[in-house]
């Protein structure tokens, strides 16, 4: 597969849409306002040079200053790729327009990114969690996710505990009791590690 | 582990002559051991990559059946043997309980690999259960990542040996009113409730994995993550704003 001149694809989009504000990161292009993606990609897809109909992934990462979602795209028409798209959004609003009308592709990833990473995909027609279940609270793959200490009972499992007829240790018992009575879970220990 | 032992007061000699003619003198509780040990049917069932081991020893070349347990049942009502072959995630923890409490009695348990026993190397990640001893009793516990065939069987005639020692006048499955099952674990807002059973786990006092490594969940940047240029993100303009919306909540469409 032949690969993309990043530079030249930056200079074409620009040229066809004027307004976007893109940035190219190594081999990358970053879109620095989300509300442009929908246009870069329609763009992408059906001009004439390019022709990428094929989105190969849409992951996501918590880069803690801001979370972002990275979309590669191919073209099975012309056989070249990967043109690599970034979008970055804050963590106190991410919300970036769904691909879904574009490429019927990414409506399960999206939903991955939405159900691990709370990133919400506007336009999505279906957004609700894939992996975990429906009533799970928090996004996992978040850097400032709280696990649960998987040692300690809460009061929740005591009495779910006790409702099925099971016999709690005394000790774990007064454990839950004390961590209801602070208002605390019981979290398991973390480590920071120094930001390089 | 030891044999059922011999209460026949047969004498050994004598015993061994009519042997010679084609008469066996046994007790009752080793001709039943020796039945139950011989054909133990595995239920037919895997979680992750050990189940490919687990298809590999049923195969030609390793042959199960030759302990007589090649019949590998699609029914837990069938099943004598469960082998939790792979990683026991959050969700799928349920329905593995779920399967024991339909297994009939006697039931055994082989936890095959790392993960099943305890987590393996998912031990901190928020969606793999710490091992299924947390809600069901194991009689092997089979570490590897995944165990070779070879160590499947060994795990196997592990099974057997302790078969061979039960009772029938003792053994927990032959007495009245027993009911081996365990209640099924749900889903809560953070995982699964409870924890445990701690009928059948309890955590240790002296947790050396905690001593040694710490519990090491790690937050903030890699320092060897690579150098990608930070820009400020702003919030992006949206055409006629609303009123601020709140941050997502799980499960909104």
């Amino acid at each position: 597969m032949n690969i993309m001149d990043t530079e030249k694809v930056k200079t074409d989009i620009e040229k066809a849409l004027g307004s976007v504000a893109l940035k190219s990161i190594r081999s990358s292009l970053l879109i620095e306002n989300a509300q442009d993606l929908p246009k870069v990609a329609k763009f992408l897809k059906e001009d004439a040079a390019y022709r990428l109909d094929y989105l190969s992934s849409v992951t996501a990462s918590d880069f803690i200053e801001y979370l972002e979602t990275v979309y590669h795209l191919y073209s099975m028409e012309k056989k070249t790729g990967p043109v690599t798209l970034r979008v970055r959004v804050p963590r106190t609003d991410p919300k970036i327009p769904s691909l879904v009308s574009l490429y019927r592709g990414a409506e399960f990833q999206e939903r991955d990114n939405f159900d691990l990473f709370g990133i919400v995909y506007e336009g999505h027609p279906d957004l609700r969690r894939i992996m975990m279940w429906e009533g799970f609270e928090g996004f996992p793959m978040r850097k400032d996710y709280l696990q649960e200490d998987s040692e300690t009972l809460e009061s929740a499992d005591v009495e779910w505990l006790e409702k099925n007829g099971v016999k709690v240790p005394e000790a774990a018992k007064a454990k839950a009791a004390e961590l209801r009575q602070q208002g605390k879970r019981a979290l398991a220990e973390r480590r920071v590690e120094d930001k390089g | 582990m030891a044999l059922a032992p011999n209460t026949s007061q047969v004498d050994d000699g004598l015993k061994n002559e009519l042997a010679k003619k084609g008469i066996v003198v046994t007790t009752m509780n080793q001709l039943y051991n020796w039945g139950r040990r011989s054909s133990i049917w595995p239920m037919q069932f895997g979680l992750a990559c050990c189940a490919i081991e687990m298809i590999a020893t049923a195969c030609a070349r390793y042959d199960i059946a030759r302990f007589g347990a090649e019949l590998f049942r699609p029914s837990p009502r069938q099943a004598d043997l469960m082998i939790v072959a792979g990683t026991v995630t959050k969700k799928m923890a349920p329905q593995v309980v779920r399967l024991y409490n339909q297994m009939a009695e006697p039931k055994y348990v082989i936890t095959m690999g790392a993960c099943s026993i305890a987590g393996g190397p998912f031990i901190d990640g928020y969606n793999v259960l710490r091992g299924i001893d947390r809600y069901i009793p194991v009689d092997v516990h089979l570490p590897g990542c995944p165990p070779r065939p070879e160590a499947l069987l060994y795990g196997l005639m592990e099974l057997q040996k302790k078969i061979d020692g039960q009772q029938i006048e003792t053994a927990e499955w032959y007495q009245q009113g027993l009911k081996r099952e365990y209640p099924i674990p749900e889903f809560g807002p953070h995982g699964l409730i409870p924890k445990f059973n701690p009928e059948v786990w309890q955590p240790r006092e002296n947790d050396l994995r905690k001593e040694r490594y710490g519990q090491p969940i790690m937050i903030g940047k890699k320092s060897k993550a690579p150098n990608l240029d930070v820009v400020a993100v702003a919030a992006a303009p949206r055409p006629a704003a609303p009123a601020p919306t709140p941050p997502p909540t799980p499960g909104i469409a």
